[in-house]
């Protein structure tokens, strides 16, 4: 089973800690990992500002990047879903199909594809959970709260495989934390105010640790957090599935 | 966005300097999406019903015209006047010419979006005639001289002070006065007057049921039936797009509507009107308004659907943290974002932008609309359009050149993460950076991840 690690430009650039955690996962549970290296963006940003029809280049690139491997898998719910849902090619149609049917966020992967039964993994601390709204209601990644279905959770199906994680509930479990990409600064004060909701929660409910499925809107909730000097550590779910993660990261 | 002179993410933000308030409005609208988890939770059946309320709206839009005359032909059996209104003018029109053939100066109303959204009010009031609104969440608004900002709660946005306060101008209760009950008192015996005094009543409606030629209009209040019954005139304003075919539909959408809307298993009233009393005249006017352009549109036609529950605002995240008016639309929220600009392109491009795409909206929908895959799909009509302001435009373009090539990304990346490193926190946290704000800035790392994975990791195994 060949994997390519498919990193978010801005994990690529901000975050490289949580491709790096992404990569040690994937191989301690024994899968041939390769990052290709060709990759950039999958374009969403531009997509969601309304220019998709500027996002061929993207596309043509990440079709090259990402050809012929059994799965794509990202640790983000948000970037994978853009591909899942835009990736076209009206020169190789049949090529960007096959990427969108291989393409999996990070936890879906190993619940649905790995099947993931336990995990090395320990991290004892107060986490709460921020589920990204692409991931989780795109993907379906969980059932929502909006919906009547039975609940399942694949984040926390893994998390609870965490020795010593303790997950805090949450008043809004499923609220959107107002990163929304361009949003979080053409819509500043809206994207702050529901970002400081978020962490309000986090707070009430006394987690030391924050974690999430894309790092983008942790990113968001990471500045509000940290602008108000707040004791909660930000952390990619993958960071703590494969935690501890050795010293030389 | 630039093209409105107050555009939702200024009129947003303007909303939120009031903290307590816009916390206030944030977490009474959650209370009610609350309240509607909790209902639609007792019925086991819930995805089912929803999924048939959007077959039937379906299967209704796509032989809209057909039910429309069918509808038309058994009214006028049952004694109806049915009028077509083309657009809002035409609308206004009509209601009036309605009016001055029976020298009505004085007429109730009860709550309807379509009559906000062609501006009836002060087209009437223009012709010397007394328009009350009889809702008790729309008479606040109307004295108060504002539209409604929730098409459910209309007055949701303003806090039981301010409701006392203009009780206090217009009604002459009591200075200081916030009682809910006391409030709702007075209103109840300002309106009792009005409703005596009326000539007309004006109504919405909720469902038209085109095998009878009937329909039915939702209040809690009971205000359609008392305007409806004690005036010798009723004209009721419908959208196109309400028609239901069949009676045995009608369970369906009362099912799911208040439900919905305020986690009510029903509304209090489900008044069903289908002929005049007995020196009555009831007469319908039936409205397009663009409507027949958004069928027309394949990707925004499930717009139509909409039964104008309201849980979509309710449950939007940025509606919630920036109140109706920001929209600058009859409709507000998730919903009013898409069939705005089918109304007007250029004054409303900025409303699809007001969303983070979070799809709760879509997933507490009734009757199953696709909104936030709408917005998405907006973004992309208006920027190709031109609507779109030129430096983002400018900026797309440049973005999309850079994301395109692997080496101009790994250069400007480097670049970008000097940059945020470089400069100080001043510099980029200062007024002009909308991220910083509130924010700080990430931590900027000394490589990239590709630069980590050439370096540190086997680079035998690098496929580039
Ligand atoms: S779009 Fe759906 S949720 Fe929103 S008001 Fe209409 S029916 Fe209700």
């Amino acid at each position: 089973m060949r994997v390519a690690l498919f990193v978010p430009c801005y994990v690529d650039q901000f975050y490289p800690r949580v491709a790096i955690a992404t990569l040690r996962l994937l191989e301690n549970l024994g899968l041939d990992v390769s990052f290709p290296e060709k990759q950039t963006c999958c374009g969403q940003p531009m997509a969601n500002g309304g220019y998709e029809h500027y996002t061929q280049g993207c596309n043509t690139n990440f079709i090259a990047a990402f050809s012929g491997y059994d799965h794509i898998v990202c640790p983000s719910g948000s970037c994978a879903l853009h591909v899942k849902d835009h990736l076209h090619d009206p020169k190789q149609e049949a090529t960007a199909s096959a990427i969108r049917e291989r393409v999996y966020e990070l936890c879906e992967f190993l619940t649905d594809v790995v099947k993931v039964q336990s995990l090395p993994a320990s991290f004892p601390a107060k986490v709460a959970l921020h589920q990204g709204c692409h991931g989780h209601r795109g993907l379906r990644l969980a059932a929502s709260s909006e919906q009547v279905l039975p609940f399942y959770s694949k984040p926390l199906q893994l998390l609870q495989m965490v020795e010593g994680l303790e997950l805090v509930p949450l008043s809004r479990p499923d609220e959107c934390c107002g990163f929304g990409g361009t949003f979080c600064v053409t819509e500043e004060a809206v994207s702050s105010a529901m970002g400081l909701s978020r962490v309000k929660d986090y707070v009430d409910h006394q987690a030391t640790v924050l974690t999430g499925t894309d790092m983008s809107c942790l990113m968001h909730q990471e500045g509000l957090i940290r602008r108000k000097q707040l004791d909660i550590t930000v952390m990619h779910i993958a960071e703590l599935l494969a935690a501890p993660l050795p010293e030389t990261v | 966005m630039d093209q409105h002179p107050k555009a939702h993410a200024a009129a947003a933000a303007g909303f939120l300097a009031d903290q307590q308030r816009a916390d206030w409005h944030d977490e009474t609208l959650w209370f009610v999406r609350s309240k509607r988890d909790k209902a639609a939770q007792q019925l086991p059946e819930w995805e089912a019903l929803r999924t048939q309320a959007s077959a039937i709206k379906e299967h209704t839009l796509s032989r809209l015209e057909q039910y429309l005359t069918g509808f038309e032909e058994k009214a006028l059996a049952n004694g109806v006047q049915v009028h077509w209104a083309a657009d809002a003018a035409e609308h206004n029109r009509i209601v009036h010419s309605i009016l001055a053939k029976h020298h009505v100066r004085k007429l109730v109303k009860s709550k309807s979006m379509l009559t906000e959204e062609c501006h009836l009010n002060p087209y009437l009031q223009q012709q010397g005639i007394e328009v009350v609104d009889t809702d008790l969440g729309e008479r606040i608004v109307q004295l108060n001289q504002e539209p409604p900002s929730h098409i459910v709660l209309p007055a949701i946005h303003l806090k039981k002070e301010q409701v006392g306060e203009i009780f206090h101008q217009h009604l002459g209760t009591a200075a200081g006065a916030s009682d809910p009950q006391y409030l709702t008192a007075a209103a109840r015996e300002h309106l009792r007057q009005k409703f005596l005094a009326a000539d007309a009543a004006i109504t919405g409606v909720n469902f038209a049921i085109a095998e009878n030629g009937a329909f039915v209009v939702c209040t809690n209040e009971g205000n359609a039936d008392l305007g409806a019954h004690l005036a010798k005139l009723h004209i009721a304003c419908m959208g196109i797009e309400k028609l239901i075919p069949r009676m045995e539909h009608l369970g369906v959408f009362l099912r799911l509507l208040a439900r919905s809307a305020t986690g009510q298993p029903i509304t209090t009233y489900s008044s069903h009107f289908r002929e005049p009393g007995p020196g009555q005249e009831l007469h319908i006017v039936i409205v397009d308004n663009g409507r027949s352009t958004q069928l027309g549109r394949e990707d925004f036609r499930n717009s139509l659907k909409c039964i104008r529950c309201g849980a979509c605002l309710n449950t939007c995240p940025v509606y919630r943290r920036s109140g109706g008016h920001s929209y600058h639309n009859a409709i507000a929220g998730p919903i009013g974002s898409i069939l705005a600009p089918n109304l007007d392109m250029r004054k409303n491009a900025d409303l699809p932008f007001a969303s983070t795409l979070c799809g709760s909206c879509s997933d507490v929908c009734p009757v199953k609309i696709d909104i936030h895959t709408q917005l998405y799909k907006w973004r992309q009509v208006l920027s190709k359009e031109g609507y779109g302001p030129a430096a983002k435009k400018l900026g797309m373009k440049m973005m999309a050149a850079v994301l395109a090539k692997p080496d101009r990304f790994a250069l400007s990346g480097a670049v970008a993460r000097k940059f945020l490193g470089w400069f100080p926190k001043l510099a980029v946290n200062g007024k002009l950076n909308p991220w910083g704000r509130q924010r700080e800035l990430p931590k900027v790392p000394e490589q990239s991840f590709r630069e980590w994975y050439r370096t540190h990791y086997n680079p035998k195994k690098t496929n580039s």
